[in-house]
């Protein structure tokens, strides 16, 4: 990725969005790594802040080992799993191929 | 001339419906005719079922009739945000990728408010899974301000303010990340409390920045929001970050604030929120509104002083690296397999190039910004020096809290800088927007209690005064915000919402 940084290449962007798994189109390119270069920038202030001792805050409630009693409990039917699927079979959730047919 | 029911706050209907003086069918069927009658210019619901609202409502009354014990709240209509999951009920998140979802499942704040007797109206707009401050981001199209059509209702709980503002609902439920229940509510003249975080579950709220997100009420009186919390919150098993010790008791907090005396609190105003050097961005009709309030919080007995709080001048930064980051990976789940959208399954593509057509598709633009930021923050090399300094910036923020409530009770400052803006003025612009954040993104990282009471107009819109408490000490934010509600009610002779109502 770019050195600067602050800022956002096109390449940046396309390859951000390969690892988010969205499909861009040249356009989006173009106008995401405008916005999201000026985003940066502002977001980048962070730096600047005086954090040399400072432990970092993953959650505003620090909680350590939340148990619940190994009990069975109603969950939702096979059915009602797959109620919302695009596409089902056999039971199970449907889904493209996922690796590419050698030639 | 019989009373108008969709202008009664919750505190009114419980007492109607109690009396006997109107049914519970009676008040679904007028706010069903009302949302018939002005929801096409105001967009506020994504989804309304009036046939199963009256049924449910046919049913409380015909056990009230029948001497059956009753929920609290039976025969209370509600409008729920649409990140609210509702088993049966569609519901999308403001997006186009759960478009004619039906979970099967209810999110333990909608059950507990199902468990109690309300009569479900509907879902509300919502930017697209929580993303935006004016609820210009939905995929189903904006959401108007009641107050002035041209003008946006805040974000992203936008529907949920516009209904409640707009009395097509007595209430609502919002949810807030970085102020998406307190802006709005600032914006539409309501009242809007964030709870302390782990204070109201978050089972089956659609996820959009885990550490932050939590449900909270939006209403018209702070009794009504003292009354909401009580029933949606307290502790659930089914959300490993529900706290499980008991609550003050917030309906007794804002009796005890009604009453008008404030002496003995101590308010301390936050420099960084509007103050002295810290006004840029703020509209002077804001600040002049907010001083008002201080003053009269002051004439009330409670003693006033200045707090420097310096890390919230980096909130914003931390935030909107926090969020986009928990974003990208909570927004990774809609990836085409177990419910919603679908695209090019057509035998040509494999199961990767489905998900980036899918996701494609699914998500709006500031959603496709927010998940590229967040993978951006949270890659190799670059995590150090964004995601895990804005959680520094965090533990920075928090501590600035914890020195200030060493000697004040409360914090408080303006809710929004700015009154609702013209519909159009900032999407383009995405820092532009998210300034609108700046006042409620210090409670939001920390955790802690933060409500929005109106305080006064601004150019004839509605300013509202934030409240912030220690985590747990939401009784204080009602205390000190039903205390600031009727004294204004006293001086100006009526409630904040009848200043709309005689405007229409």
């Amino acid at each position: 990725m770019s050195t600067d940084s602050s800022s956002l290449s096109r390449d940046d962007v396309a390859h951000l969005a390969q690892l988010s798994r969205l499909a861009v189109s040249d356009e989006e390119l173009d106008l995401y790594a405008s916005q999201l270069g000026v985003v940066l920038g502002a977001v980048a202030r962070v730096q600047d802040a005086p954090t040399a001792d400072v432990a970092p805050t993953t959650h505003a409630v620090p909680l350590t080992n939340v148990h619940r009693p190994d009990v069975v409990a109603p969950s939702l039917s096979r059915e009602q799993a797959l109620s919302g699927a695009p596409a089902a079979e056999d039971d199970r959730f449907r889904v493209p191929r996922i690796l590419q047919e050698e030639a | 001339m019989s009373t108008d029911l969709t202008r009664l706050d919750v505190s009114g209907l419980r007492a109607a419906l109690a009396d006997g003086s109107t049914s519970a069918v009676e008040v679904a069927q007028a706010h069903l005719d009302a949302i018939a009658a002005t929801d096409g210019a105001l967009n506020s619901y994504l989804h309304v079922d009036g046939e199963t609202a009256l049924a449910t409502a046919a049913d409380v009354d015909r056990r009230r009739a029948a001497g059956e014990e009753l929920g609290p709240l039976a025969g209370v209509p509600v409008a729920l945000k649409d990140v609210v999951v509702t088993e049966g009920v569609p519901t999308t998140s403001g997006s186009k990728i759960l478009e004619g979802w039906r979970p099967p499942y209810d999110a333990t704040v909608a059950a507990r408010l199902k468990a109690a007797g309300t009569v479900l109206l509907g879902k509300t707009n919502m930017d697209e899974f929580a993303m935006g401050s004016s609820t210009e981001n939905s995929a189903y199209g904006p959401t108007r301000n009641p107050w002035d059509h041209d003008r946006i209702p805040g974000g992203s709980s936008g529907g949920s303010s516009a209904a409640v503002a707009g009395f097509l609902a007595p209430w609502s439920i919002g949810t807030d990340t970085g102020g998406s229940i307190r802006q709005p509510a600032a914006v539409t003249g309501l009242v809007g409390h964030k709870p302390t975080y782990g204070s109201v579950s978050r089972y089956g709220l659609i996820a959009f920045s885990s550490s932050l997100d939590q449900a909270g009420p939006m209403t018209r009186t702070v009794a009504d929001a003292a009354l909401m919390h009580e029933v949606i919150g307290g502790h659930d098993p089914r959300d490993s970050t529900s706290i499980d010790a008991p609550a003050a008791p917030f309906v007794e907090a804002a009796r005890q604030g009604a009453t008008g005396d404030l002496s003995g609190v101590t308010v301390g105003v936050v420099r960084e929120l509007g103050g002295e050097g810290h006004t840029e961005g703020y509209e002077p009709g804001v600040l002049a509104a907010f001083e008002a309030g201080v003053q009269q919080l002051r004439a009330l007995g409670a003693e006033v002083r200045e707090v420097s709080c310096p890390s919230f001048d980096l909130a914003l930064a931390a935030y909107y690296l926090i969020a986009p980051s928990e974003a990208s990976s909570n927004l990774s789940r809609f990836d085409g397999v177990r419910y919603g959208l679908r695209v090019g399954d057509d035998g040509s593509h494999d199961l990767d190039e489905v998900m980036g057509l899918t996701r494609a598709q699914g998500f709006g633009p500031e959603v496709k910004r927010r998940i590229i930021l967040g993978t951006y923050a949270l890659s190799a090399g670059y995590y150090d020096a964004y995601y895990g300094q804005a959680q520094k910036v965090r533990t920075l923020i928090g501590g600035d809290f914890a020195s200030a409530f060493a000697d004040v009770d409360v914090l408080v400052s303006p809710t929004s800088p700015i009154v609702a803006f013209p519909i159009g003025q900032r999407v383009d612009d995405p820092l532009a927007m998210y300034a609108a954040d700046l006042c409620t993104l210090p409670a939001s990282l920390a955790g802690l209690p933060a409500i929005s009471v109106p305080c006064g107009l601004s150019e004839g819109l509605p300013v509202g005064l934030q409240v912030m408490a220690p985590a747990m000490a939401d009784d204080r934010c009602y205390r000190v915000a039903a205390a600031l509600e009727a004294a204004q009610d006293a001086a100006r002779g009526g409630t904040f919402l009848d200043q709309l109502a005689a405007r229409s």
